[in-house]
């Protein structure tokens, strides 16, 4: 008898389903933590393998696909589905078989993608998840006589308790041929075409076609007396989605989410702070003076700490989004917000992403991946950044502080306000722009689901928030490390005789490149020392106040409130050569302005970088934003002198 | 009246029949895939508080279109049960 061999290769299953099929959650069952995530080579469409255990203690290999409504595609996490599904992408091995998730809740319309997965011939699994949530609606699923019929395994499924794991591991574990669907219970596409017809109405046909043979397989096992009968979902929706209580929870909701991040995230930041600050005394208190032991302080350990000191917000804000979009309230944002957002030619899904970077952008970048169309993706990423994160606020504190000496709180505040509101118009008035340039008017229907509303999972929620932030840790982590060397660098050589550290900056390679463009930045109201710390602060923001710091020779001290009001009083009276004060308060405003519009900080640009997967877009970016930032600079600082304010 | 209705002209708890698309190709390719083909039963749950977009529920699940694409699809309004 000849023996039968299973291949030795490893099996390689694909996972699909449409969104919010609890895909995801049988991902993180199968394959526990042992998981690779990252990207499709070429897009920025998120790449997610796993090994998972079959019921014989196989190892299999595991590819979650994007999820998707349609084997048609209409976005790029589509295209992948569809070109790995077929065998097109060479960095991805063509899957042996096809794990097809399904919400037994909503069977009828993820069947659809269901019958194309079929209709590909591959060997197929079908799991039918949250049959808890089908039977609360009255919907009681055979899966063997769905099995049956189908000529393929169904497996029932509760993914989020675990119900079901064994036996479609069982599944898994059978030998491919038993996977294999019978001749296409499926309308095949070809017996539905002629030749005379135009291909658009053949593919309507065969959309028709596939929905009435769903119904046909389906009609005997839903039972539903009345499809409209309210569900837990509905009764959630009366109050989030109510025309006026909707918008107050909304309202709520973000505001907490903006007050964790401005106090939980204070915590760990000034934690952050002086575990570097210490560090770098220890390391001082342990080696020997010279360009080793500063490079080391005030090069890489700064460095690193300016990379560390964001990531509680960016974690929280990761963490936050994600719980958003795991329980289905995400999409009722998007619902909310889509007529603001269409009047630029955004959607609802560029909402949040927008808003959060007024904390941060780079999870505003990493965040639209949710907006299929692709152009509308790009467009939120141009315009994101101009939302005055909180690496602005210092600058913006300590710059208002001198315009507005001795001005009641609250009109400082207004004042900010007013910065606030500026970036936001630029935000606005760009979407617009790029719209009307990039897109020409042109239409894409925007169809969006509202999926029922479940617990979350904190472990998934958990593992993305880690996933994404540990991309920000190393993309920008790297960027900035090797830019930070490069201001040390340039701020320490050649050197002086001098032991004062700001005679020091005039005469290193930053002074002279302060002092070389200079007539590029006098029309805008500075001098060369303002010029390096705006040049310093094109690694992150907040370095100007450190910069000016060293630049005027503000002294150590006691806390940071003296340090505040120390570095604000030396500004107040630095004077320019000519002996005039040198931070006028339209110097200030110009610096303000230069601050709200120029992209300084690179790990947008690193991410940005990412995100487009091109350096092209990146640099648009940034050039775009900077120039409008010199150009405001310049129109505030011009027509002020005109109006005789100094 | 023998004006065609499309789903603008709806309102919440309104349940309709689609008759047909005004607009040919695949621009609604993607509403036909999420299961509003011609002859599909829904019902309209509610506007959005701005007013747009327009929630419905068909075969079991929760879809947003915007008024834009809604006067695109015409129906026939089905009357009320109750």
């Amino acid at each position: 008898m000849e023996p039968s061999i299973e291949p030795q290769r490893q099996r390689v299953f694909a996972l699909v389903g449409n969104p919010n099929c609890g895909k995801t959650t049988i991902f993180n069952a199968l394959t526990g933590l042992r998981q690779k995530v990252g990207n499709y080579p070429g897009v920025t469409v998120e790449r997610k393998e796993g090994t998972a255990i079959d019921q014989h203690g196989g190892l299999v290999k595991i590819i979650d696909l994007p999820g998707a409504y349609s084997l048609d595609p209409q976005s790029p996490d589509e295209e992948i589905l569809r070109d790995v599904l077929t065998g097109r992408r060479k960095d991805t091995p063509m899957p042996d078989a096809v794990i097809c998730v399904l919400d037994a809740s909503n069977i009828e319309r993820h069947l659809y993608l269901g019958s194309q997965i079929l209709e590909l011939g591959l060997p197929t699994i079908f799991v039918l998840n949250m049959t808890d949530v089908a039977e609360a609606r009255n919907i009681r699923l055979d899966a063997e006589k769905l099995s049956a019929k189908l000529g393929v395994p169904v497996v029932e499924m509760q993914a989020n308790a675990r119900i079901g794991l064994p036996q479609l591991r069982i599944a898994m574990s059978r030998p491919l041929g038993a996977l294999a669907s019978p001749p296409a219970f499926f309308a095949s596409g070809e017996s539905l075409h002629h030749a005379s017809e135009p291909a658009e109405e053949w593919q309507e046909r065969l959309i028709a076609a596939r929905f009435e043979a769903i119904q046909e397989l389906i009609h005997d096992s839903v039972d539903r007396k009345d499809p409209y009968a309210p569900t837990g979902t509905d009764n959630i929706d009366r109050v989030l989605l109510h025309p006026f209580l909707g918008p107050v929870c909304l309202v709520a909701i973000l505001a907490l989410l903006f007050y964790s991040i401005f106090t939980w995230a204070g915590i760990p930041m000034d934690f952050i702070d002086g575990v570097f600050g210490s560090l770098a005394e220890s390391v001082k208190g342990m080696m020997p003076p010279g360009d080793l032991r500063d490079l080391l302080t005030d090069g890489i350990i700064a460095g690193l700490g300016g990379v560390i000191i964001f990531l509680p917000q960016i974690l929280i804000l990761f963490f936050f989004i994600g719980l958003m979009e795991d329980t289905g309230y995400l999409s009722r944002v998007a619902f909310i917000m889509d007529r603001v957002m269409a009047k630029v030619g955004l959607n609802g899904r560029a909402f949040i992403p927008i808003l959060s970077s007024y904390a941060c952008a780079v999870p505003a970048i990493m965040g639209p991946r949710t907006i299929e169309n692709p152009k509308v993706r790009l467009i939120t990423i141009l315009v994101a950044p101009f939302a005055s994160c909180s690496a602005r606020l210092p600058v913006y504190i300590m710059l208002v502080g001198i315009l507005l000496p001795g001005v009641a709180g609250i009109k400082k505040a207004g004042f900010l306000l007013g910065l606030y509101l500026l970036g936001t118009i630029a935000i606005f008035v760009f979407a617009w722009t790029f719209n009307r340039i990039m897109r020409k008017g042109e239409r894409t229907p925007m169809i969006m689901e509202l999926p029922g509303y479940k617990l979350p999972s904190f472990k998934a929620v958990l593992m993305q928030m880690w996933s994404r932030s540990w991309i920000f840790v190393r993309r920008a982590g790297t960027i900035i490390l090797g830019l930070s060397i490069l201001l040390w660098a340039a701020q320490s050589y050649p050197k002086s005789n001098s032991d004062d550290p700001a005679v020091q900056q005039a005469e290193s390679f930053a002074g002279k490149i302060g002092k070389a463009i200079e007539p590029v930045i006098s029309p805008l109201g500075y001098d060369w020392r303002i010029g390096i710390g705006v040049l310093a602060s094109f690694a992150a923001r907040e370095v100007f106040v450190s910069a000016m710091q060293v630049t005027f020779s503000v002294g150590e001290a006691d806390g940071e409130e003296e340090a505040f009001q120390l570095t604000r009083d030396r500004l107040a009276s630095a004077k320019r050569d000519n002996g005039a004060p040198l931070f006028t308060p339209l110097v200030c405003l110009s610096l303000l302005v230069f601050y709200v519009f120029a992209l300084q900080c690179a790990s947008t640009v690193a991410i940005t970088k990412r995100e487009t997967n091109s350096w092209k877009w990146a640099l648009f970016q940034f050039g775009y934003m900077t120039a409008l930032a010199y150009i405001g600079a310049l129109m505030v600082f011009q027509v002020g002198k005109l109006m005789g304010y100094v | 009246m023998s004006e065609i209705m499309t789903i603008a002209d709806l309102v919440p708890n309104d349940t309709a029949v689609i008759s047909g698309f005004a607009a040919a190709g695949s621009h609604l390719r993607r509403f036909r895939e999420m299961g509003l083909m011609s002859g599909t039963e829904f019902r309209v749950i509610r506007y959005a508080p701005l007013g747009d977009p327009i929630e419905i529920t068909v075969r079991g699940s929760l879809l947003s279109i915007r008024g834009e694409e809604a006067k695109l699809i015409n129906v026939v309004k089905q009357a009320s049960k109750d």
